[in-house]
């Protein structure tokens, strides 16, 4: 079976640089909180979306429209309408967490397809099974805690599809079930669809560098002339038992190119890349780069050297294969 | 047991850190014998690893917690992974004696329409989701700690058959990891990881660098540093739709916790005099409640 590659879309010109790089799927959002990438000058109106759609369908690839985040009780009508307007834009699935959002997507509009978001956090063959059962769930896009091993064996005991993230960000907590961005800021992944949102973010000029803050808690410290990543709070220096440290996750990236055709032999459908925020020619390099490798394995030759062709555009330069390696716990 | 309408009732939550059998032993006594709680969780939420250690000690808990009047409830893990961790979880859904507490969706699915609490660990943020909970029999729903309690009010408008409950009290459960902090601190993997979590019977305190208390590391899970102390009066409860107020396990005195929120919910005292007393039991951190009001997690209780 074909491997499917998924690839961000935070804008229309990434959308557009995506498809022309090989993508075989985008993923973006709505401009506003139904998505968990609900970050200034990102996102779509319905109208991009339509017009996005279209673009990806001419080119022979697919849209799935992340409707990903966690409406507060009394605040469902930006979600019901992103349903409306993913399905006016006809695209090919939205991507969905809330089980109410589920609901009304099952009911309302049974003719979209329906993807379990990340931020759904389901793991277990029960809670998958729960999904597809309860409101016909087409893919599961795996939480990033199993093991390629864990996976292969995940995709033996269900009947979705699976999809795996490969390249860019890295969560260390389960996605979706993590408050840390709101206890410091008020405003987190499920509540608002951002983490570490930039208004909090303060760079404090010292003698010898920069403090880095979120909402007043110094989060991290950079010398004069190193890189400085953006600040999410999971990957800050803390002091924890005597010892300073990243004690959550160090400024890394995760990248799994390594591990393409083993997970594809797990039985995982598709392949996501993160970066909804990253800019069109990110976008471009790093959908060419996997397109290249995916195609090697499909091939059957030996993949490209993918982790050291992406190595410059990573955080830091600093990469790790996460969670797939059972080493990472 | 006769109870006014607007009576609001007191939760004992599952115990989150690892605690030796004895001293598990020697507290529920303790809350058995003596506390004003009239529910009380047992069970291990957070590892699965700590299982094979407090297993063997639940039955007798459970049988001097009812014998002493108290409704048990059993709280299943809130990150299944195992086969073993996910054959536990079926095992405990099976009972048909006491309510179930689910923490994940694997419960879910497994619970079978029997009667259950959904725990904060549980993604309901709305009223839809809290039918769907109801319809496969939820009973009481302990909202995710972020939620404000004005949207929990609106929940109980639309869901009057659900009791809705509030981490009231204790290290806030702010986030759920493949990996162990603790094992990663001492530089051990989380298979071979000695358990070594048994040092914190309240969490590691995490400063930032300017040693300024933030979080508090408990194997995979992050608690806040702060201890949520939400201390409504019961009129301001009552209307908000509580119907119960959650404590949380730490090795303070628990006893005194709870008679100072069942003094608090019966009028005999006010707010700020709760808030002064529980400052009195020498807490892991400050006392704070922001997220009740919509706001940070972390700004200090008693503000409003």
């Amino acid at each position: 079976m074909a491997i499917e590659l998924v690839c961000p879309a935070g804008t229309p010109s990434a959308l557009r640089s995506a498809v022309d790089a090989g993508a075989h799927a985008v993923y973006c959002g709505f401009a506003d909180e139904t998505n968990a990438r609900n970050f200034p000058g990102l996102n779509f109106s319905p109208a991009e979306m339509t017009k996005g759609v279209r673009y990806a369908h001419d080119h022979g690839a697919k849209v799935l429209v992340a409707i990903n985040t966690f409406p507060k009780a009394g605040t469902f009508e930006p979600w019901r309408k992103a349903l409306a307007a993913a399905e006016e834009a006809q695209a090919d699935a939205v991507i969905l967490a809330d089980m109410a959002v589920l609901d009304h997507a099952a009911t309302h509009h049974p003719g979209l397809r329906l993807h379990l978001s990340v931020q759904a956090a389901a793991n277990t063959p029960e809670a998958i099974g729960f999904y597809a059962d309860t409101f016909n769930v087409k893919r599961v896009v795996l939480p990033r805690v199993l093991s390629v091993e864990e996976i292969a064996k995940l995709n033996k005991e269900i009947d979705v599809e699976t999809e795996a993230f490969v390249f860019g960000g890295l969560c260390p907590m389960t996605e979706g079930r993590c408050s840390l961005s709101s206890y410091a800021t008020g405003r987190s992944p499920n509540l608002s669809g951002v983490c570490s949102p930039p208004e909090h973010v303060e760079y404090v000029e010292e003698a010898d560098g920069t403090a880095v803050r979120l909402a007043g808690f110094t989060i991290d410290r950079f010398g004069k002339d190193e890189a400085a990543g953006y600040p999410t709070l999971c990957k800050g220096c803390f002091v924890a038992g005597g010892k300073s440290t990243h004690l959550f996750e160090d400024p890394v990236s995760l990248n799994a190119a390594g591990l393409v055709g083993r997970l594809a032999d797990a039985g995982v459908t598709a392949l996501k890349i993160e970066g909804r925020q990253r800019g069109k020619g990110y976008v471009a390099e790093v959908v060419k780069t996997f397109r290249a490798v995916v195609d090697a394995i499909e091939a059957g030759g030996d993949p490209v050297k993918a982790e050291q062709l992406l190595a410059g555009l990573v955080e830091g330069g600093r990469q790790t294969s996460g969670a797939y390696r059972k080493q990472w716990r | 047991m006769d109870r006014p309408e607007n009576h609001i009732g007191l939760t004992l939550g599952p115990v989150l850190f690892n605690w030796s059998a004895e001293r598990l032993r020697d507290f529920y006594a303790t809350i058995a014998d003596r506390s004003a709680f009239d529910r009380v969780h047992v069970g291990e939420v957070v590892c699965g690893k700590r299982m094979p250690f407090s297993d063997p000690v639940w039955p007798d808990i459970i049988a001097m917690l009812e014998d002493a009047g108290k409704e048990v409830v059993v709280s299943a893990l809130a990150l299944p992974a195992t086969v073993r961790e996910r054959k536990t979880i079926a095992a405990l859904c099976e009972d048909d004696d006491r309510l179930v507490e689910i923490n994940d969706v694997t419960a879910l699915s497994q619970r079978g329409g029997k009667p259950f609490v959904v725990g904060p660990f549980v993604n309901v943020y709305n009223e839809g989701t809290v039918r769907l909970m109801a319809s496969r029999g939820a009973r009481t729903v302990c909202v995710p700690v972020e939620l404000p309690l004005a949207s929990l009010t609106s929940m109980a408008q639309s869901c009057p058959d659900i009791e809705f409950e509030v981490f009231a009290f204790g290290r806030l459960p702010l986030a759920l990891s493949g990996r162990c902090y603790h094992a990663r601190l001492h530089g051990l993997h989380k298979d071979s990881c000695r358990f070594i979590c048994d040092q914190d019977p309240d969490g590691l305190d995490v400063e930032t660098m300017d040693g300024q208390p933030f979080l508090a590391a408990n194997g995979i899970q992050t608690l806040s540093h702060g201890v949520q102390a939400f201390c409504p009066a019961p009129e301001e409860a009552a209307r908000a739709g509580v119907r119960r107020l959650r404590l949380s396990p730490h090795t303070v005195n628990m006893v005194a916790a709870g008679d100072t929120y069942r003094s608090l919910l019966d009028g005999r005292i006010e707010p700020a005099e709760a808030l002064n007393r529980l400052r009195g039991l020498n807490l892991p951190g400050e006392l704070v409640d922001g997220y009740e009001r919509g706001l940070a997690g972390c700004l200090a209780a008693g503000q409003a």
